[in-house]
């Protein structure tokens, strides 16, 4: 663990902003960070952001699982609350499809130049994110906590060693690209 | 050889999702944090309510969780930002516009009508993302690639839910 690096507050700061540079370089380059793109794949016509997606995930996850071999990366998953990633989920997704843009890309379609995205959905954003650490007090001890389940990772669930797990889902991941190669999506 | 990737207008969704990859990787070496983007945005929301109102803000508790303040996690953002304006300058693509295409061809190229349809977009969006706790890149990625259950339902409800929307809004397409 580069626990020094962590704890250095302006080294992070630089950190976050080359990471961040290199994250928002590949979704430009990869597609996403248009409109059409995002909805295209909504609708199911157009499947650039789920092919990104599983390829980060597929190098991800043998990178961290490495790391995590050697003790140089941590877990930080939560435990299964239905109540907050069900419902907090699907309000997500209406904005994902209404806006066009996620998070990430609305960032990135900003750098693009669209000014949809900086003047409607940054700043939406940020009102909206407000919004919920406002009722967050009234939320957190209900809703929020409704359906939790002491589950976190599934090789720990399954209690195997978590290279196998790891195969698996490379494979599966690799199987649905390759699926959508072959309808031609 | 180089140059050309760079001043390529669009990469193989496959090679930019190799690198989104590898940034998740760096993030959890180098900052000891899952990749994503969402928490800036809250972090933002606070700083601009302890403008307008005071350090008092600073003790409501969901602000005592995510300190409002420019950190790590903040200035991935504004590197975001920056990396997609690179990518696009080195391309040629960079362009101010108000409308998308297929918003266009669709409902028109009426600037004000997108603006105020974006903005109910980003409410739903930020207001969900911190309901669930995280967003596409936070649980979607970085989640899912720790083999997170609770990600990995997450993300299966962001596209639910994004599918039945954006189906509502275009009408279903088969």
């Amino acid at each position: 663990m580069l626990t020094a690096l962590h704890k250095n507050a302006r080294a992070q700061l630089l950190i976050g902003l080359l990471i961040g540079i290199g994250f928002g370089f590949f979704l430009q380059k990869g597609g996403v960070t248009s409109y059409d793109v995002i909805v295209g794949q909504l609708l199911l016509q157009d499947f650039t952001v789920v092919k990104l997606m599983l390829s980060a995930v597929i190098v991800g996850m043998i990178g961290f699982y490495f790391l995590k071999g050697k003790e140089m990366a941590l877990i930080h998953c939560k435990n299964v609350t239905l109540g907050s990633v069900v419902i907090g989920g699907l309000i997500f997704g209406a904005g994902f499809a209404v806006l066009g843009y996620c998070p990430g890309t609305v960032a990135g379609a900003v750098g693009q130049g669209w000014l949809d995205a900086l003047v409607g959905g940054v700043l939406g954003m940020v009102v909206g994110a407000g919004a919920f650490a406002r009722l967050y007090p009234r939320l957190v001890g209900g809703i929020l906590a409704r359906g939790e389940f002491d589950i976190r990772t599934i090789p720990e669930v399954l209690r195997v060693n978590e290279w196998v797990v790891v195969a698996v889902f490379v494979v599966l991941m690799l199987a649905v690209l390759y699926l959508l190669e072959v309808l031609g999506l | 050889m180089v140059l050309e990737y760079l001043t390529a207008p669009l990469w193989s969704p496959y090679l930019a999702g190799v690198g989104v990859g590898v940034m998740a990787v760096l993030s959890f070496l180098l900052a000891d944090r899952p990749l994503g983007c969402s928490t800036a945005f809250v972090k933002t929301s606070g700083m601009v309510e302890v403008a307008v109102r005071g350090e008092g803000v600073k003790e409501h508790p969901y602000y005592r969780k995510y300190v409002p303040q420019v950190d790590g996690s903040w200035m991935i953002v504004v590197g975001i930002v920056i990396g997609a304006f690179l990518s696009a300058m080195l391309s040629g693509v960079f362009a101010l516009a108000w409308v998308p295409p297929l918003w266009g061809e669709t409902f028109g190229y009426d600037p004000v009508v997108r603006v105020l349809v974006a903005l109910a977009g980003g409410f739903l969006l930020g207001f969900g993302a911190r309901w669930a706790g995280g967003c596409t890149s936070g649980h979607g990625i970085s989640g899912t690639l720790q083999l997170s259950v609770n990600s990995i339902i997450a993300a299966a409800f962001f596209f639910i839910g994004g599918i039945a929307t954006a189906m509502a809004i275009y009408g279903v397409p088969f």
